[in-house]
């Protein structure tokens, strides 16, 4: 027994020993769990092509997985972040004070963000004027901004069925919220004419703006802060919800879920590609320049994730829901020089 | 004595009272009797309901991870395309990426579909390739790195079907929800059909489920918990050298050496209130003194066991300081009147006969720790984690891994629902380890345990 215990104690001890001397040799990559499925599906295949072992890949989002990105550099840091939106300038800032100044920008394809609900339930064709009457706690009725009175999906837009509004948006700590805000509401709020009520009626524009992507707090808009997973079951308890999904997340439940349709446009990965559906965000990765040459693998990495055969339109990626970036390239010619980002920026 | 005083109030209620015939007031305490049993059998009944419910639940979703689809087909290792100057130099078959090796697969399964004579709609092979799992091309790739001398050969391979072909000979899938799925088509399920009645396609028990590495999004049927069993193995072996010594040596100098002061007093009430501190408490903990100060590695099963050790620490405490609380101090007197010192006393006579109660209390702890989620999320043990098999002892505490029920939790979150029902195998798994550990705890209380 105690021999057991002795050699056990020593074992534990030599390993905590041994850490501060054992290299890592492994790439390490954290951040956006939109990025994460294509991340695993990279990391996977690059373990099986090259001698190196497979890079780990956490979630958690895109703030946390830059922020500790930005923690500095070093082997106990992270290599790569994923970002479902472009680093922001005051991170970028806050990685130059831990002394991460040198970052390589990979953007690696697109992603669609669709509104779907419950498969047996009514069809909903979308305009971005129909969610910011659905959500935003003002709305415009007849020339004045009033609280919002709108309680069934027929209040909102007189075609729509008599279905109680219920809706489930990313949380704040999701990139795919500011998308929603950008891409829907704000476009929204402007076709409706809020935006110019709200500047008329004595608004700085900046103020204006941001009254444009707040969502009512009565219960009708329930944020959702964990996974698609979490949103789904929501809506299989809800039938009246309507949730937003990545486009890879709803092809994988087609069974579950039906998609409405945003201004006219049915959003696939070809009406993303050429722009025709108009809700759809770039997916980014981040690589430390300091890292390459010191953990193994992470320019080989970075270099497959986005090489034609994985990220081109009949790569893993495409067939997991990505939308090819045409402009993927330029990316590779970057990656190759290990061009950062603009420094001073 | 109130008994016997109200049935006594008169002569003529003594006629009355008597033992065979019930008076009113013991006829309303015997009812109140009755329904508390009731009460009782109901509150157990509900709690028999539930289990019953979750057990149904695990096992009806569960069990399915346990099979797996299965295609057999024949494979031409062409040699013009995985070595093409013929001169079998394996780092110029290495070069030959998965890729490479789809060319093959087209071939092999456009062959198998048209051996097995069904008409189909379906011509292209990348669109038959679908019934496949997209692992293919690695498993194809690591055969022809190991055996390069079988280069040219026709080799027959039993690859994984896809998650649908496997979801639909589970019954999870059907043609209507093929409809506007568009990972496989209806189409696609009559060769199944015909490939099953050939025996082509066949379903067996899979062992990757249970020894296999975590797998992409992009490939459920490949998914296995081994990587993230070895994951909580290691974190274990951490917690078990580190609680152990440390618990016991704390319960023993409380119990035996200790005096009896405000301080002591105060070590005892934190120790008491520490078991309740929830665990997410400790994986911050973790995150700030282990990886950020310390700097040791992140998602490491040593740095897991080093905090589910601050985890299990006072349950380990607690249950040692009960258990030789409960060695009678006569044993003592008689060990110190024999005129042994305190120490030997303590370890030849109370130690031993406590044993029992402290290990019952640690296996508690381990299976507690084992099945503890929470801090893990914190020091980065959750996501794509457990994809390699450790190299070593060393490399099994030190490298990035995840543990059996982060790895559930990270598989409930994945968009296929191939991989929700992989997280109710894997809880099935989890459940065996649990009650297995309970098992020897309560065997080793039967046996060992003596009474006084």
């Amino acid at each position: 027994m105690s021999a057991i215990k002795l050699s056990v104690s020593a074992l534990a001890l030599g390993a905590i020993a041994a850490t501060s001397a054992a290299a890592r040799d492994q790439v390490q990559v954290a951040g956006s769990s939109t990025v994460l499925p294509y991340a695993s599906i990279v990391a996977e295949a690059f373990g099986e092509n090259f001698d190196f072992p497979t890079p780990v890949v956490e979630s958690g989002g895109s703030s946390a997985g830059l922020k500790r990105f930005c923690e500095g550099v070093g082997e106990n840091t992270i290599d790569v972040a994923n970002a479902s939106r472009k680093i922001r300038e005051k991170e970028i800032k806050a990685c130059a004070e831990a002394g991460v100044t040198d970052i390589i920008e990979v953007r690696i394809g697109y992603d669609g963000i669709v509104f779907a609900s419950d498969i047996d339930g009514n069809t909903f064709e979308f305009t971005p004027s129909d969610w910011f009457n659905a959500l935003s706690p003002k709305v415009l009725v007849d020339g004045a901004m009033v609280d919002n009175p709108n309680k069934t999906w027929a209040d909102v837009n007189a075609d729509f069925p008599a279905q109680a509004l219920a809706a489930y948006i990313p949380g704040t700590k999701h990139g795919t919220r500011e998308v929603f805000e950008e891409k829907v509401l704000a476009v929204g709020c402007e076709a409706t004419g809020a935006l110019e009520a709200m500047v008329a009626g004595g608004m700085s524009e900046d103020d204006a703006e941001d009254a444009c992507i707040a969502v009512r707090t009565d219960g009708v808009s329930n944020d959702i802060d964990g996974d698609y997973t979490e949103t789904l079951a929501r809506i299989e308890s809800n039938k009246d919800g309507i949730g937003v999904f990545g486009l890879a997340f709803y092809e994988n439940n087609t069974d579950k879920l039906q998609v409405a349709t945003m201004s006219g446009v049915v959003p696939t990965t070809e009406s993303i590609s050429t722009g025709e559906y108009p809700v759809s965000r770039p997916l980014y990765f981040y690589v430390k320049k300091a890292h390459i040459g010191v953990i193994p693998g992470l320019k080989e990495y970075a270099e497959f994730f986005i090489s034609d055969e994985v990220a081109g339109p009949d790569g893993p990626l495409s067939a997991y829901g990505l939308v090819a970036d045409p402009a993927l390239a330029d990316t590779q010619s970057a990656i190759s020089a290990e061009e950062t980002m603009a420094s001073g920026s | 004595m109130t008994d016997i005083s109200s049935n006594t109030p008169g002569q003529g209620a003594r006629v009355a009272s008597s033992l065979l015939t019930e008076d009113k007031r013991t006829k309303k305490r015997n009812a109140a009797e009755k329904r508390f049993k009731a009460y009782g059998i109901a509150a157990i009944a509900v709690g028999l309901f539930f289990l019953a419910a979750l057990l149904f639940a695990i096992i009806s979703n569960g069990t399915r991870a346990f099979t797996q689809t299965f295609v057999t087909l024949d494979i031409e290792l062409l040699e013009e395309k995985l070595d093409k100057n013929g001169n079998r130099d394996i780092e110029e078959i290495k070069k030959v990426s998965t890729f490479g090796y789809s060319p093959l697969l087209d071939a092999a399964v456009t062959k198998m579909v048209t051996d097995s004579g069904v008409e189909t709609p379906i011509t292209k092979a990348k669109d038959l390739k679908q019934l496949l799992s997209s692992g293919a091309a690695g498993d194809l790739r690591a055969f022809v790195v190991a055996n390069p001398d079988r280069i040219g050969d026709t080799v027959e391979f039993r690859i994984a079907a896809s998650s649908r072909v496997d979801g639909y000979l589970k019954g999870r899938v059907t043609r209507e929800s093929l409809a506007r799925d568009k990972n496989l088509s209806p189409e696609h399920l009559d060769i199944v059909d015909a490939l099953k009645e050939q025996g082509v396609v066949k379903k067996s028990f899979n062992w990757d489920f249970i020894l296999g590495a975590d797998a992409s999004d992009s490939r459920p049927e490949q998914a296995g918990m081994g990587v993230a069993m070895l994951g909580s193995f290691f974190m274990m072996l951490v917690v078990l050298a580190l609680s152990l010594p440390i618990g016991v040596a704390t319960s023993i100098y409380l119990e035996e050496f200790a005096p009896q002061n405000w301080f002591t007093d105060l070590i005892e009430v934190n120790i008491s209130n520490l078991a309740a501190v929830p665990s997410i408490v400790f994986g911050i903990l973790g995150l700030a003194v282990f990886i950020q100060f310390a700097h040791l590695p992140q998602s490491a099963p040593l740095v897991g066991g080093l905090v589910l050790t601050l985890m299990t620490l006072p349950t380990i405490i607690i249950s040692t300081r009960a258990s030789l609380k409960s060695v009678p101090p006569s044993i003592r007197d008689a060990a110190l009147g024999v005129g042994a010192s305190k120490m030997q006393a303590v370890f030849h006579h109370v130690l031993p006969l406590a044993m029992p109660g402290i290990l019952t209390g640690t296996i508690i702890g381990l299976a507690q720790a084992l099945g503890e989620t929470a801090p893990l999320l914190l020091i980065g043990m959750v996501g794509f984690i457990a994809s390699n098999y450790p190299e070593g002892v060393m490399d099994g505490f030190v490298s990035p891994n995840s543990a059996m029920p982060a790895q559930i939790y990270e598989w409930a979150k994945r968009a296929d629902p191939a991989f929700y029902e992989r997280a109710w195998g894997g809880i099935i798994i989890l459940l065996v380890f649990l009650i297995t550990m309970n098992i020897i705890a309560i065997f080793l209380r039967r046996r060992f345990e003596r009474r006084w």
